[in-house]
């Protein structure tokens, strides 16, 4: 298991979106699944405040990005489920794009000061 | 899952409901997540017990949650406002109140209707409110399932005012004009029996400090959602008056005799239902409205004793005036009682108890000033029922405030608790009711009835 790395607040909240997003891509999915898919994803690294989520989600069902309906669990639950939308489809290229320039340039910046840094 | 867990999660379900911001479908979606989470932690190896634990705290901080849900939910924090709230407001009890409440409400409707079409002008004048109140009292009895003996009581008094306001034989000096004494007999009726609800209001615990303080803070609620409904139904009367008049259809004046009276009567019931169904919206109001109006009667008070003293060897000074003061101090009375009413009695000192404190000096100061010069007029004048009725509440309005001032004080520098001068309004209220009753039932005797 790998050491439990503390991510920043900011840094969690910047990356939800489109983690979130991106889960979803690959099929509609309900809040406990999408947070199981984070933490293995991670590696279980990036501690989420479980309870956080369903506002996000709530945020992005408002501005389109996702559609929610009520489905059944497996025991017969009421349960929320959430798919991608076109425009969260469209939103998830872009944010791809954005996060793709941003971790190029820290790429280059970790290359460059590796020399100097000393890495854990 | 066990009784126990499943005991524990209907626990969690309470907490995050009482949540404004956080909707029923909301709890629902996130007690789903708490039960998968659960049945993971607990196939995992984890006793149950442990794994609500964990499960719980993974959730976050309630406090978070519902600040995160408030901020992409914000209309909700407005919906309490509004009466049918979706989900847990919908609970049978509060429904078959509402039915209830019509009920009485339609019945002191038809109840002021009929009186208006059975009784001529000035028996109807003087028994206005013993036609309306008794519903609002009725109201009480029937939510409250009052006890036999405060039933008795209730409709005994009811009763004993009905039979006195009636049966006194008023005596007028020419035909047509009303006698003083019974004019203050009606005008003091209501008083009278508004603390008689507040009988039915407390469910028979009269004596309870904390039954009395809520019916002071109902009566003030009351009296702000009357004036809302009144505002509303005013509105409402114009523009469907100025309608019909203006197609010419209908008779505009059958809306003012039908559904003024009616429309008044139906809502004294409304609002104490409005109060009791809704509290969260006056405590809101009441705290705001205090703090707006105690600077501005501050200042109108001042203004009051300046006025005085320039007109200092006033002769003129009459009755009216005496009156006027009674108002304002009941207007004072009332700031001051708002204040507590809405006021956490834990909270120490402010700038706005200070306020309050000046608002007393000074209203006390305008008191004194306007008895000091009436004092001798009054005795040059003789003694009428007006004199004594107006100068008798000045009187109880001014023991009240005076105490009050040197309690505020004693508040202020921290040497009394808040509590004594809610226990002192408390103890206090009963006054108001015996000095409504007497002029309703002894002065008019003392003056015989003219």
């Amino acid at each position: 298991m790998a050491k439990t790395l503390r991510i920043d607040k900011d840094l969690v909240a910047a990356s939800a979106t489109p983690l979130v997003l991106g889960i979803l891509a690959d099929g509609e999915s309900y809040g406990y699944a999408i947070l199981k898919r984070v933490n293995e994803l991670s590696g279980g690294r990036m501690a989420w405040t479980d309870g956080m989520l369903y506002p996000l989600l709530h945020r992005l069902e408002r501005q389109g990005h996702v559609k929610a309906s009520w489905g059944e669990s497996s025991i017969g639950r009421r349960r929320k489920v959430y798919a991608l939308t076109r425009s969260g489809r469209a939103s998830l290229a872009e944010r791809r794009q954005q996060w793709d320039v941003v971790a190029d340039a820290l790429d280059k910046v970790w290359r460059s000061a590796s020399g100097r840094l000393e890495l854990a | 899952m066990t009784a126990e867990l499943e005991s524990q999660i209907e626990q969690w379900r309470g907490y995050v409901r009482r949540r404004q911001a956080i909707a029923p479908a909301d709890v629902e979606e996130m007690e789903g997540h708490l039960r998968d989470q659960l049945a993971d932690l607990v196939s995992s190896g984890l006793s149950e017990d442990e794994a609500f634990l964990v499960a719980v705290k993974r959730m976050g901080k309630l406090d978070d949650i519902s600040r995160e849900f408030a901020r992409e939910h914000s209309q909700r924090l407005w919906k309490q406002l509004v009466l049918t709230s979706a989900g847990e407001d919908d609970s049978p009890a509060s429904s078959r109140n509402l039915m209830v409440a019509l009920a009485f409400a339609i019945a002191a409707a038809i109840a002021v209707r009929s009186a208006m079409t059975w009784l001529d002008d000035t028996v109807l004048a003087r028994n206005a409110s013993l036609i309306v109140l008794p519903f609002v009292t009725g109201y009480f009895a029937w939510t409250r399932q009052l006890a036999n003996r405060t039933v008795v009581v209730t409709l005994a008094t009811y009763g004993g005012a009905a039979l006195a306001i009636n049966l006194y034989p008023w005596q007028t000096a020419t035909l047509g004009t009303e006698s003083t004494t019974e004019v203050l007999a009606a005008t003091h009726l209501p008083i009278a029996l508004w603390f008689i609800a507040g009988l039915a209001y407390a469910a028979g615990e009269w004596r309870s400090q904390a039954r009395r303080m809520d019916f002071i803070r109902f009566t003030g609620e009351w009296v702000v959602y009357l004036a809302l409904l009144a505002l509303g139904g005013g509105v409402l009367v114009g523009v469907t008056v100025n309608t019909f008049s203006a197609l010419g259809v209908g008779n505009p004046e059958a809306i003012a005799e039908w559904v003024v009276p009616t429309g008044a009567a139906g809502a004294t019931v409304v609002a104490a239902w409005l109060v009791e169904a809704k509290q969260a919206v006056v405590e809101n109001i009441a705290p705001v409205l205090t703090r707006v109006f105690t600077p501005l009667t501050v200042v109108m008070l001042l203004a009051v004793i300046g006025a005085f003293v320039v007109r200092f060897n006033l002769v003129d000074v009459d009755r009216e005036l005496l009156i006027l003061m009674d108002v304002v101090l009941v207007l004072v009375l009332g700031l001051i009682l708002y204040a507590i009413s809405a006021r956490d009695p834990q909270a120490p000192p402010s700038w706005f108890d200070r306020l309050q404190l000046g608002l007393l000096v000074v209203a006390l100061a305008a008191d004194a000033l306007l008895l000091a010069t009436m004092i001798t007029r009054i005795a040059d004048a003789g003694v009428t029922a007006n004199k004594v009725a107006a100068l008798g509440l000045n009187l109880v309005l001014l023991v009240n405030l005076a105490w009050s001032t040197r309690l505020a004080a004693g508040f202020v520098r921290e040497r009394t608790s808040f509590g004594a001068m809610e226990k002192w309004q408390t103890d206090y209220l009963p006054v108001y009711g015996l000095w409504a009753t007497f002029v309703l039932a002894v002065l008019p005797v003392l003056f015989v009835f003219r």
